[in-house]
């Protein structure tokens, strides 16, 4: 792999970013505080760190319920996601949507849909505004080996080849839709293979390495960008914990036992230091990161808890724009 | 439906809006394509986008070669996906477009119900007001020639249960035009219903662009005995019945709502007050329907003014059935109105007869 350096630091920065922010979220949220439903990103991380990397910060991302990842990956504001998982008016949502509805206009996230699916249209919507508007922008859509099983997955794609749009298709296959495996929900469970019935260029990526999903990335989004129409990636991941909250208390009776087998558990961000090394970065260089990454989260926390709470009067606000 | 179209020529009489204006006038179809290319005229991110509104047949002419004028970008077919042209749709209008999604008839739209309830009607609030979903959704209701129940529905009723959404019903053309500008305009999502007995009544249309506010009812004739609220084609089956019941000394209020959420409270309680008499004339089934809401409305803030308990002549609690004979069974129209109302007037109605056997 030919990544200079600063940007392999930039990379590593991301996914300890995310890596942090997510394990400090699991170890707080006992106090029930962040009085709302969060899905971890932990373990699978790589995914959004290595396709947002190759974005512009004007191109769109659409996420799902398992968004924390995705929102930081992109650059949205890591105080105003706290704020909003402690359900405060500062949130990004300003307390109106919780941890499945984020969103940061301001790069290129326009909020985050907890219907399974249901945001994939909207990054072909976006992709098809930016040609209108002659914009050359990218519209990357994030989700789940579940929403490859909803109908509006392959209308979607339907509608992306047919219009040649500039749509970047992403699917996490973490092989679990809460505690359903997919080889009980799929008769085949090459996701990657499905897009290829609409001429949709498409790969299998491990979704455990980042520098792989970069690379595989980078090219997915050249191709959408020089209006080749869309792309698709299925990166396969491991979700670390249950499907939701923290930990995965449940562990033993859902999970194949080959999950349950610790050898086979990997880490991204572990796998990726190992690369960096070997690029003579060294361990206090990271150390160096990882401090100013605490600092950082320990604020927004902070900031966060004492942040107000939205006022009841306003109950009736925002219906409409 | 090709059918449709000789059936409304035979059934439907031609109905001339009698708002008093003098000046050109075209039908409801022409308005709402005189408000689309103008829309498309004036904004370069308004796009329209449906089944078939490039054809030969252009959405019963609602979008007749408009694709020729601003091309295949801004005019377009689409596949029969709904769910994701209207998920598509929301997407662009996040991205700052104004997406006109165009659907033959309401009962195609329950497709992308996922879309339309849990996305586009959730977006402004769940996110605070931070990005807009200029969405129009426009659906016709069909009626006739052996339709049947999946292809006459009205439904509107079920969209004005979802906050965040705006249900807009024009029964005149004026009316169409007006508000099919104010929906494009409007920053929110629209559910635009039309109806397709409506689409070849002429009215007066000024040929600039205009538009007519939401949440403002017209009232369509005056009178003081009974306030009839009447939704869509029930507009034009109300002012026919008012005539009739005029011919028997009974003087009707005729009340158009014209958008139902916003929907206009004040002008309908202010006319109650008056004449102490409700009938809802609605084009949706009567259990829990538009016209439930409405007295309930009317329960709860005009109690008082009620003379007598109000009238529901709403479609009756069954799917929409083929048969012609069952067909005409099922729908109410002047008749239903009118014995609804002189049902409600049965202590006037005596005093008149009586005067004029005297
Ligand atoms: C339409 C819909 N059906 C069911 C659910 C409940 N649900 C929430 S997340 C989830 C699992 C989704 O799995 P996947 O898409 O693979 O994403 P993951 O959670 O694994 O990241 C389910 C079933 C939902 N939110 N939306
Ligand atoms: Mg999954």
């Amino acid at each position: 792999m030919n990544i200079p350096v600063e940007k392999l630091l930039d990379l590593y920065t991301m996914l300890s970013r995310i890596r942090r922010v997510e394990l400090k979220i699991e170890e707080l949220y006992h106090l029930d505080e962040m009085k709302t439903p969060i899905h971890s990103s932990l373990g699978e991380e790589a995914v959004s760190v290595g396709v947002c990397s190759n974005l512009q910060k004007e191109d769109y991302i659409f996420s799902n319920h398992r968004s924390h990842g995705h929102y930081l990956a992109k650059g949205g504001n890591l105080k105003a996601m706290i704020a909003e998982l402690y359900c405060k008016e500062t949130g990004c949502s300003r307390g109106r949507g919780g941890s499945m509805h984020l969103i940061d206009t301001s790069v290129g996230h326009m909020g985050s849909s907890s219907i399974v699916g249901g945001s994939i249209p909207h990054a072909v919507g976006a992709a098809l505004a930016s040609v209108m508007q002659n914009k050359n922008l990218v519209a990357v859509s994030f989700f789940g080996d579940a929403a490859s099983e909803q109908g509006v997955f392959f209308e979607s794609m339907s509608w992306a080849a047919l219009r040649k749009l500039p749509v970047v298709f992403i699917c996490e296959n973490n092989f679990y839709s809460v505690c359903s495996h997919l080889t009980a929900r799929q008769p085949n469970i090459d996701i990657y293979k499905r897009p290829r019935a609409f001429d949709i260029p498409s790969e299998l990526v491990d979704g455990m390495n980042l520098a792989e999903v970069c690379e595989k990335a980078q090219k997915a989004i050249e191709h959408a960008r020089s209006g080749q129409g869309p792309y698709f990636l299925e990166c396969r991941v491991q979700r670390w914990r249950g499907h939701a909250g923290s930990g995965d208390p449940n562990k033993e009776k859902y999970r194949k036992p080959e999950d349950l087998d610790e050898t086979n558990v990997r880490d991204p961000l572990k796998e990726f230091k190992e690369i960096l090394f070997a690029g003579g970065v060294t361990e206090s260089d990271l150390t160096q990161i990882d401090q100013k990454l605490d600092a950082e989260i320990q604020d927004a926390f902070e900031c966060a808890q004492n942040d107000p709470l939205p006022n009841p009067e306003d109950l009736e606000k925002h219906l409409f724009c | 439906m090709p059918w449709t179209k000789l059936q409304i020529e035979r059934e439907e009489p031609a109905f001339d809006d009698p708002d008093g204006h003098v000046g050109r006038k075209i039908s409801y179809g022409e308005a709402l394509h005189e408000a689309l290319d103008q829309a498309l005229e004036r904004d370069p991110s308004v796009y329209a986008m449906g089944q078939g509104v490039d054809d030969p047949g252009g959405m019963f002419g609602s979008t007749l070669d408009l694709h020729k004028k601003y091309g295949g970008q801004r005019v377009f077919d689409a596949p029969l996906s709904e769910e994701s042209t209207v998920g598509m749709a929301i997407g662009s209008a996040m991205a700052g477009m104004r997406p006109v999604s165009i659907h033959n008839r309401p009962d195609f739209l329950m497709m992308a119900a996922d879309q339309i309830i849990n996305h586009a009607a959730k977006w402004s609030y769940m996110f605070a007001g931070q990005v807009p979903i200029p969405l129009v959704i426009r659906a016709c209701i069909g009626r006739g020639w052996g339709s049947a129940a999946q292809h006459s529905q009205s439904l509107y009723s079920l969209f004005v249960h979802v906050p965040g959404l705006k249900v807009v019903v024009p029964s005149t053309a004026y009316d169409a035009k007006g508000l099919l500008i104010t929906s494009i305009a409007d920053n929110n999502p629209v559910i635009f219903i039309e109806q397709r007995w409506l689409y070849n009544h002429q009215g007066y249309v000024p040929e600039e662009i205009y538009s007519v506010p939401f949440g403002e009812s017209v009232v369509k004739r005056e009178g003081k005995d009974v306030t009839i609220l009447a939704v869509s084609h029930m507009v034009i089956e109300s002012l026919r019945a008012a005539e009739q019941l005029a011919e028997k000394g009974i003087d009707v209020e005729v009340i158009d709502p014209r958008t139902l959420a916003p929907f206009d409270e004040q002008t309908l309680l202010r006319s109650v007050e008056k004449t102490g008499h409700l009938v809802v004339a609605d084009l949706d089934w009567k259990t829990a329907g538009f016209a439930a809401e409405v007295l309930a409305r009317v329960a709860e803030k005009g109690f008082s003014y009620l003379k007598k308990p109000p009238v529901r002549v709403a479609l009756p609690d069954i799917p929409t059935p083929s048969s012609y004979v069952l067909e005409n069974a099922f729908y109410p129209g002047v008749d239903d109105i009118v014995q609804a109302v002189e049902e409600l007037c049965q202590g006037k109605l005596s005093e008149t007869l009586g005067e004029e056997f005297e």
